[in-house]
């Protein structure tokens, strides 16, 4: 089993798992909020709210790579603090990787959510509040069940866009073996090597591999939850 | 009593509704679509707020626009049957019974979860999910739940609206054993004059977002405007009647109508039953003597109170037939003008003994038939 990938293969196999569950399990109570105050709130701003969570799906990559390393960096106002109070390195970490990671993937998650978010009828919340159900417990009780096909959905797809953000995490996180170099950036280090083609090649492999085993999880997951609501 | 006052705009169309209805009963919301029934029901239950006015069930203040006053929909207490059931796809039948019974205020004699499944029949459908319910069997979950977050007040929006002819037979029993069974007060909107005849105790008559008239049944159906809204042919008195005599051979009950005595054909009724008909304008005749000799068996004494305009050939006669009990009969101008009718002449009122049948309804198990 061991023989199909090389010991940076699996690294980078572990990485990119590890980077995309991290930044999609972090990005999702932040998704869930957006999605709701997008689809329920009525303030000035919301559709300026609306464009910048959008702005990572129409930015170059390496765009946002680049303004989280001016937040983020050692030296950036926000990296700066964390890093003083908190101990905390973003930039070129694994960390700082799912961070990029998470900034990539957040529209697709909140398009998800908020997209089965607007598809509940609000007849229901409505029945729950004439049962005596308050904002909090209508939420909990009937909104999210109800929103879960549209939840797992978004974040497995995200999970899944996850595992091969490139341009996002080399510039912010750069190709640092074992820490931030996941299948994508160890298949661009193999293309760049004259002696790589047979391992870029693997690695091109594993990751549609990967993409579709996602795409295809997060639609039975979907439909399995689906089934249960009876739609 | 239920008191209500209020005001509410929703673009062009205003809602002016006030009304004062008796509890506990079934006031009835009786209305064209767009008069403004489920915009008033929505106002009881606190899913929407008045731009000004006032609402109070039996001395408690729910909303008061002058003072700020306002208890949240969630605490009020308020059960609500809406026109689709609402019921949550993701939890079972059972589920849903409990949802509002685990939220509900505690109550000095609550209404438990056996009584509400044998009422409703829904003992077969506990484990089931909505979505594997009929149309009947759905909206019939549905006012279990609302009965089991125990209400101090039952809302009713048209909650046969949803359903074929069938169902709404199905339905409807369930209904009634409601109203005579539990003293939890109910607003019943309907659009359907034979639901509100069936069900109703006190009648609110909506148009264009203003009452038209409230009152009893027996008021309401003297009333003019209802002429437009149930067409001329529907045009009648609805008076109750208690039995005092049932023929089981020839499924006849003598009813006991004003002073006067009614044979009317029901199903099986026994003696102190309350019955509820619908004695049709149109098939009223009038006549000065005591008629003899005729093949009509229903004759009243009374006296009239006025005539109304009904149509360029005809009028409508109210006729007190006693203990506060008025009748209806249209005849035409020009009969009218050869009998010299006024008010406080004295009349006989003849009523084809036919005519009533399908319009008897059973109103309450004084006798504890229910």
């Amino acid at each position: 089993m061991h023989e199909i990938l090389s010991p940076a293969e699996w690294e980078a196999l572990r990485l990119s798992l590890e980077v995309a569950l991290c930044s999609a399990l972090f990005s999702l109570p932040w998704a869930l909020l957006i999605a709701w105050v997008l689809s329920r709130g009525r303030f000035p701003g919301r559709s300026v709210l609306d464009a910048f969570v959008h702005l990572p799906l129409v930015l170059p990559p390496v765009a946002v790579g680049y303004v989280l390393l001016l937040l983020f960096g050692n030296r950036g106002p926000l990296g700066g603090w964390l890093h003083a109070h908190f101990g905390v390195q973003l930039a070129f970490t694994t960390a700082g990787a799912a961070l990029a990671t998470a900034v990539m993937s957040f529209p697709l998650m909140v398009r998800s959510i908020r997209i089965s978010l607007e598809s509940i009828d609000r007849g229901f919340e409505e029945a729950a509040q004439t049962l005596g159900a308050g904002p909090l417990d209508r939420f909990c009780t009937i909104t999210l069940p109800l929103m879960l096909p549209g939840v797992i959905a978004g974040a497995v797809t995200a999970f899944a866009a996850g595992l091969g953000e490139f341009g996002a995490v080399i510039t912010f996180a750069a190709n640092v073996p074992g820490e931030t170099r996941t299948i994508p950036l160890a298949l661009y280090t193999a293309i760049q090597s004259p002696t790589g083609d047979a391992q870029a090649l693997r690695l091109a492999i594993l990751s549609f591999a990967l993409g579709l085993l996602g795409l295809m999880l997060a639609e039975v997951l979907a439909r399995g939850v689906r089934r249960k609501l009876g739609r | 009593m239920l008191k209500v006052a209020v005001l509410k705009r929703l673009g062009s169309f205003t809602l002016r509704a006030q009304f004062e209805a008796p509890t506990p009963g079934v006031v009835a919301l009786f209305g064209r679509s767009g008069s403004g029934k489920t915009t008033t029901v929505n106002i009881l239950a606190g899913l929407l707020a008045p731009d000004a006015g006032r609402v109070e069930l039996n001395g408690s203040v729910l909303e008061d626009t002058a003072t700020g006053m306002r208890i949240a929909a969630e605490r009020r207490c308020i059960g609500y049957v809406f026109q689709e059931p609402r019921l949550f796809p993701h939890l079972s039948v059972l589920g849903n019974l409990q949802y509002g019974q685990k939220r509900a205020a505690p109550a000095a004699q609550p209404i438990e979860l056996e009584r509400v499944v044998a009422l409703l029949g829904l003992k077969p459908l506990l484990r089931r999910r909505p979505h594997q319910l009929s149309g009947g069997e759905r909206q019939r979950a549905s006012l279990g739940r609302a009965l089991l977050s125990q209400p101090r007040l039952l809302l009713l929006d048209e909650p046969l609206a949803s359903l074929d002819v069938a169902r709404r037979e199905e339905v409807l029993p369930y209904l009634e054993l409601l109203r005579d069974s539990l003293s939890i007060p109910m607003v019943y909107v309907s659009h359907q004059l034979d639901e509100v005849l069936r069900l109703a105790t006190y009648v609110v008559l909506l148009e264009g977002g203003r009452v038209a008239g409230q009152g009893t049944v027996n008021e309401i159906s003297l009333l003019p405007p209802l002429r437009s809204l149930v067409g001329p042919d529907a045009v009648g008195a609805v008076v109750d009647g208690q039995v005092t005599r049932f023929d089981g051979t020839q499924r006849m009950a003598e009813l006991q109508v004003g002073r006067g005595k009614l044979h009317v054909s029901v199903r099986e009724v026994t003696a102190g039953t309350r019955v509820r008909v619908h004695l049709l304008a149109r098939d009223i005749i009038l006549g000065l003597q005591e008629p003899k000799g005729l093949s009509v068996r229903n004759a009243l004494q009374g006296t009239i109170v006025e005539l109304l305009d009904d149509d360029h050939e005809t009028v409508l006669v109210k006729v007190d037939i006693g203990a506060a009990t008025i009748v209806l009969a249209r005849i035409t101008r020009s009969a009218a003008v050869e009998l010299a009718l006024r008010p406080g002449m004295s009349i006989w009122v003849l009523v084809k003994a036919v005519s009533t049948r399908g319009h008897a309804f059973r109103l309450s198990g004084a006798s504890g038939d229910s």
